[in-house]
């Protein structure tokens, strides 16, 4: 395996610097920058900056209507996080379906963010939350919002010398998020099809508000799913529009044959596992 | 060679201490595993963590198409060849041909590439960046030739078989049910967890000893000596710790020695070839996928009257052994059930894929599958508990198979039905679920269902007909002028236990502590040629052999003992210390003689086509998520007839592996090629079950001792791997309805079927 | 660069690329071959050890996220009760081992033994864990670390019965 140079800076001021001066391959937890160097897939980064000491990017705040992340928040210290247990349990369930305990203990939120692999398994639920990705370069911060942020195949509207620093999630009153992963296997599987829907609604029964459906592995890049949100927004959770909502999945996405899944099958299971997910919602 | 190298490779036996206190589950369950403590230490030493000093880094170049004609190997002028070394086809001193069944697979192309990842050249270097340099600066020019890559369109046959007993044609007259099925099974890979690996060095004598992971010596030391040309002597071959190997380390092991080999003899220096994970999956043998279509014909009082196979199996580009693949498929295709008139047509076929070979069940698990479906079809037809038409249908004793052997002895089909069904309550949830299944049609779209399914196996033990006679295999037992006591097998231990049984064996027949048996490190220039570690045979044929010559060292010991220069007489425990040292060394060679009475024509297909068979049942439980087709197996209670357990540890071990083995073959394990290229090549694409993912195991031992083994001890290895796929689809189908013909039985293939079923329900 | 370590309670300070794998770097560096590779890209978790306690595939860290940190390997694992370090010129012999190796041993929680010392130290971070040795638990704790061999039901059964052994000394202490 090729070992390119490496810097480990302390401050995130010095990581932004260096970032300014030359390319670098950014690597937090490693989980996917070393697979890749070790698979030779692609060409081997020149240098990489390592951002594991940079203790300014870790943490998990609640700031009164949010919960902010820093980019190295792993997935086990989400899944540790009593106030991610209690305000946003679905993505306490999308980091426990990440590899197996090896991967959870140096896997990164920021890392899946950057990575922006179309499978990246806590991407839709940023997705369906409304997230907003923080980023910085000596230049300042600036804030993009989850939807706007991939922009293509394992492509992202992060410039070449900016890092992602934080993860904003609102926390929205009487909002529900629910998150599905179907993969191969019950550890250790990226996923054939991912998904998080998110809506408002005071009751259980009533009319649905601020529908947010976010999907990976069903096309070049982590979607949303307007047309479907569309048919969902201001509708109560019935039969009739289960059904309805799962007949427009089912024509709005565009998956593909791979060597994980086929086209046929991702595009029925993820019409399927939402037609669930409202029946489960509406209790009937 | 430093110290800790010759320790490495001395493998001295470990001692369990005699005065080790008791601890626990040990001791009434098998003694504790023989090397345990180096495996669990870290200091087990596998081929990868042998150190040889200078020594460089080998690397195989490989074809990227699956079928041309190779034009020429170029080396980029630019770079600095005289650093390194490159071997050719050129460069093979002998036949450039591996060592197998035919000699039609090159150790390195010269003309024709015939698959994808095929080696072309071989380079070694000091250092793994000057060898990565010096791989990305050879190329090879080619001209691309149409490939085969459907067995059905493929013209060139490696081995066809065909089996009649009775009048086929009768048979389906009788009939008055026809059940036809076509199923196919795909591609499995072996998925040990240490990759293939061999290290070669030069030997003074102009020869070489290659240091390997793998599982039969002597097939390596075969293809050395021949390609290599050179002596007995001169070719060593030496088994590391071997991390694994259900068949991938029977036959490709040799192609890989050849290729250290060959570049530790340009180089004149040991060469190291650890294959990465990639290359592994990439480039090794997998389990031959199989295309089986099944007619079988019920009379109208229930018997089973008539069976029409055919089996087309997919042999890659080589022949490597699919002939004996194939032919233990076609004599196992019928199942373990009596039936008067049975035609089997059998072929394997070559295709532009890469090679298939050996795995766990060898040709069996595939036709099996098939069998077992049948069966099940017929029952759900007839409206039948699928328990109770096998009970009817199975073999029993004096019933003859479809070469017309009768069996005699040590047949206990039914036992292991009638155990697994009841430990698993067969009918009781069977019954269950068929309840909750009226449910659900009742009441919508469920989340998820539960089945319960059930599967009955045989398979034959050690080689298929008059193999063992070719095989001719040796096993040694040495009273060492020094007292000490020694087994001498070229069997190799790769976690199944061969170190432990082979001292426990030897110690009982001749009387003395397990830790008073040594067992000699698998070296070719110490132990002999005892046939492959392969096929379910070595407790069973090897084991024999020890035991046989332990019994007569034992004689000639104990007869000896009333010499008045040894002392007062007694048992060999109480004198072969002294018998040595007035004697001197004592050792016995055992050959292996043919088990009386078994006699099988290999040309006509008629006979005893195994000296005894193992029987196995399997009964799964699994839960299908109705949403996505995710099949969650929960239970697998596995009843296996082993003739005699020899150490209960190990083979409920043997049991347990190679049931999760079936269930990933039957639910997740799964090949998809491109032009002949396999897409799943790592594993993050080749997905294995994980903890999460494997069954609770119970498993049921069953004794139906094999009287022509002095033990009665049958093999163990392959029978779960016959009866876990088939019963997990038969809980699919118990599950959800459908049948799924095909393996893997994917979430894509369930969700497929039940999109169907729903269509053609007129509420859908 | 120059990096400080831990290696089962000894210091080592190397001058290695920073990229370096920690694998390979206990492995070919530092000799300790115990630590096994399976498929260098974190899917089969036969290069499990302990960084600072946590279960992390070896493959996947580069060194030089190691600086300042402790690493166990499977050569460690009797460091606890004071057993030697374990060694190739020495067979293993079942006094070295600790009681979750022993237990393995007794259950018949190793085959081949090449996911073995990996399986070792998931099994051991799942001890210090404290939770409760539910077969669910336990496969969970496991579920990074595949075996081909065993079907990993002695697997599971070694690491409740190295639980209960646990449990029991602890019990005898208190």
């Amino acid at each position: 395996m090729i070992e390119p140079p490496v810097v480990s800076p302390d401050r995130l001021a010095d990581a932004y610097a260096l970032l300014a001066e030359s390319s670098h391959r950014p690597i937090a937890g490693g989980t996917d920058v070393l697979v890749q160097m070790t698979a030779g897939s692609g060409p081997p980064p020149e240098r990489l900056l390592d951002l594991w000491r940079l203790d300014e990017l870790r943490g998990i705040d609640l700031d009164h209507d949010a919960l902010s992340f820093g980019a190295l928040t792993t997935y086990t210290a989400i899944r540790r996080s009593s106030v991610c247990r209690d305000l946003l349990p679905a993505l306490v369930e999308a980091a426990a379906t990440i590899g197996a305990a090896q991967i959870q203990n140096r896997g990164t939120l920021g890392g899946n963010i950057a990575n922006a692999s179309p499978a990246g398994d806590m991407l839709p639920v940023l997705l369906a939350t409304d997230a907003s990705i923080v980023v910085g370069s000596v230049r300042g911060e600036r804030t993009i919002p989850a939807a706007e942020f991939w922009t293509g195949y394992r492509a992202t509207a992060l410039a070449s010398d900016e890092l992602v620093v934080r993860i904003r999630i609102p926390l929205v009153a009487d909002r529900q998020v629910r998150f599905r992963k179907v993969g191969t296997r019950r550890a250790h599987a990226i996923s054939k099809v991912v998904l998080a829907l998110s809506w408002v609604s005071p009751s259980l029964e009533g009319p649905w508000q601020a529908v947010r459906l976010g999907l990976g592995s069903v096309a070049e890049r982590p979607i949303r799913a307007s047309a479907t949100e569309a048919v969902l927004e201001g509708q109560p959770p019935i039969s009739d529009t289960a059904d309805r909502a799962f007949v427009s999945l089912a024509a709005e996405i565009k998956p593909i044959d791979d060597v994980r899944s086929t086209a046929d099958y991702r595009r029925a299971v993820a019409a399927r596992v939402l037609h669930r997910l409202i029946r489960d919602a509406g209790g009937w | 060679m430093t110290l800790r190298e010759s320790l490495g490779r001395a493998a001295a036996p470990v001692i369990v201490r005699p005065d080790a206190p008791t601890r626990g589950l040990a001791t009434p369950r098998g003694p504790l595993r023989r090397e345990g403590p180096a495996k669990l230490t870290g200091t087990a030493l596998y081929t990868d963590d042998l150190v040889f000093p200078g020594a460089w880094y080998g690397a195989t170049i490989r074809s990227t198409e699956a079928h041309a004609r190779l034009l020429g190997i170029e080396l980029d002028p630019a770079f600095d060849w005289s650093k390194v070394v490159v071997v050719t086809a050129a460069d093979i001193p002998g036949p450039n041909v591996v060592n197998s069944i035919q000699d039609d697979q090159p150790i390195l192309v010269a003309d024709e590439i015939r698959h994808h990842a095929e080696p072309v050249a071989l380079v070694a270097a000091p250092d793994r960046g000057l060898l990565g340099e010096a791989v990305a600066r050879v190329r090879i020019r080619t001209e691309a030739l149409p490939a085969v890559l459907d067995p059905l369109l493929s013209e060139h046959a490696f081995a066809h078989y065909e089996i009649e007993s009775g009048d086929i044609a009768a048979g389906f007259a009788e009939a008055s049910l026809v059940v036809n099925g076509e199923y196919r099974v795909g591609h499995q890979e072996q998925l040990y967890i240490e990759n293939n690996a061999m290290i070669a060095v030069p030997r003074d004598d102009g020869g070489v000893a290659v240091h390997g992971s793998l599982q039969c010596p002597y097939y390596v030391h075969k293809a050395l000596r021949r390609s290599l040309l050179l002596t007995d002597a001169q070719a060593q071959v030496i088994q590391a710790e071997t991390g694994g190997g259900f068949g991938g380390k029977e036959e490709y092991p040799s192609i890989l020695a050849l290729h250290a080999a060959l570049l530790a003899r340009a180089c004149e220096r040991p060469v190291r070839m650890i294959y990465d994970r990639h290359e592994d999956i990439a480039a090794t043998t997998k389990r031959h996928p199989a295309i089986v279509r099944y007619r079988s014909g019920v009379s109208a009082d229930g018997r089973l009257v008539a069976q029409d196979i055919e089996i087309v199996m997919d042999g890659g580009a080589y022949c490597t052994l699919s002939p004996v693949v194939l032919s233990r498929g076609t004599l196992h295709s019928g199942g373990p059930y009596a039936c008067p008139n049975v035609r089997i047509h059998s072929r394997a076929m070559a295709t532009n894929t890469p090679p298939n070979g050996a795995f766990r069940g060898f040709g069996a698990p595939q036709t099996e599958f098939a069998a077992e479906m049948q069966v099940n079809r017929i029952a759900e037809a007839l409206g039948e508990s699928p328990l109770e038409l096998r009970r009817r249908w199975l073999y029993r004793p004096g019933d003859a198979t479809p070469t017309g052997q009768v069996l005699r002895e040590s047949v206990a089909a039914e036992d292991v039905l009638n155990r697994g069904a009841e430990a698993a309550e067969f009918e009781r949830v069977r019954a269950r679920t068929a309840l909750d299944r009226a449910g659900r049609q009742a009441g919508g779209r469920a989340r998820s269902a539960h089945g319960i399914g059930l599967a009955l196996g045989w398979h034959g033990a050690g080689f298929t007909g008059s193999g063992e006679v070719h095989l001719a295999s040796l096993a040694s037992v040495e009273l060492g002028a020094d007292g000490r006591i020694r087994v001498l097998i070229g069997s190799t231990e790769m976690g199944q236990g061969t170190k432990t049984i082979f001292p426990q064996m030897a110690a009982e027949a001749l009387g003395v502590g397990i830790d008073d048996v040594e067992l000699a490190p698998v070296d070719t220039a110490l132990v002999p040629d005892s046939g492959p570690t392969v096929a379910s045979r070595t407790a069973m044929v090897v084991g024999g052999l020890v035991i046989e010559a332990c019994q007569r060292l034992r004689a000639v010991v104990e007869s000896r003992s009333g010499d008045r220069s040894v002392g007062t007489g007694g048992s060999f425990a109480d004198v072969y210390r002294d018998d040595a040292r007035v004697h001197g060394a004592t050792r016995i060679d055992q050959h292996f003689e043919p088990y009386p009475g078994v006699d099988f024509d290999d040309t006509t297909y008629r006979g005893d086509a195994y000296p005894a068979f193992g029987w196995a049942s399997a009964v799964a439980e699994v839960d299908v998520d109705l949403d996505t087709g995710e099949v969650a197996v929960r239970s697998v209670v596995a009843a296996d007839d082993v003739g005699r357990v020899i150490h209960p540890v190990l083979a409920e071990g043997q049991v347990e592996g190679g049931t999760l083995q079936a269930v990933g073959y039957a639910t997740i394990e799964e090949i998809k090629l491109i032009d002949g290229r396999y897409l799943n090549d790592r594993m993050a694409t080749y997905l294995i079950p994980t903890a999460l993912d494997a069954p609770r195991i119970e498993t049921i031992l069953v004794e139906a001792p094999f009287s022509g083994a002095p033990h009665g001890a049958k093999g163990i290895g392959e029978l779960p791997m016959d009866v876990g796929a088939p019963a997990v689809v038969a809980a699919i189908h118990d599950a959800t309805g459908v049948w799924i013909h095909d393996l893997p039985a994917s979430p894509e293939r369930i969700i497929a079927a039940l999109m169907a079923a729903d269509a053609q329900r007129p509420h859908a | 660069m120059t990096v400080q370590f831990q290696v089962n309670r000894e210091t080592v300070e190397l001058d290695v690329p920073g990229a370096r794998r920690l694998l390979d770097v206990l492995r070919e560096d530092l000799g300790l071959t115990g630590t096994k590779e399976g498929c260098g890209e974190g899917e089969c978790g036969a290069c499990t050890v302990l960084l600072d306690g946590q279960v992390v595939d070896s493959c996947l860290v580069p060194i030089c996220q190691v600086d300042g940190h402790a690493v166990t390997t499977v050569e460690g694992l009797g460091l606890d009760r004071g057993l030697g370090r374990p060694s190739p010129e020495r067979r293993a012999v079942v006094d070295d081992l600790d009681p979750l190796q022993l237990a393995f041993l007794e259950a018949g929680g190793a085959q081949c033994g090449i996911c073995t010392p990996g399986m070792l130290l998931a099994g051991r971070a799942f001890l210090a864990s404290g939770a409760a040795p539910t077969d669910e638990a336990i496969r969970e704790a496991i579920a990074g670390n595949l075996c081909r061999c065993t079907g990993y039901t002695k697997i599971i059964e070694a690491i409740a019965l190295g639980a209960s052994r646990q449990a029991t000394t602890e019990a005898g202490r208190a």
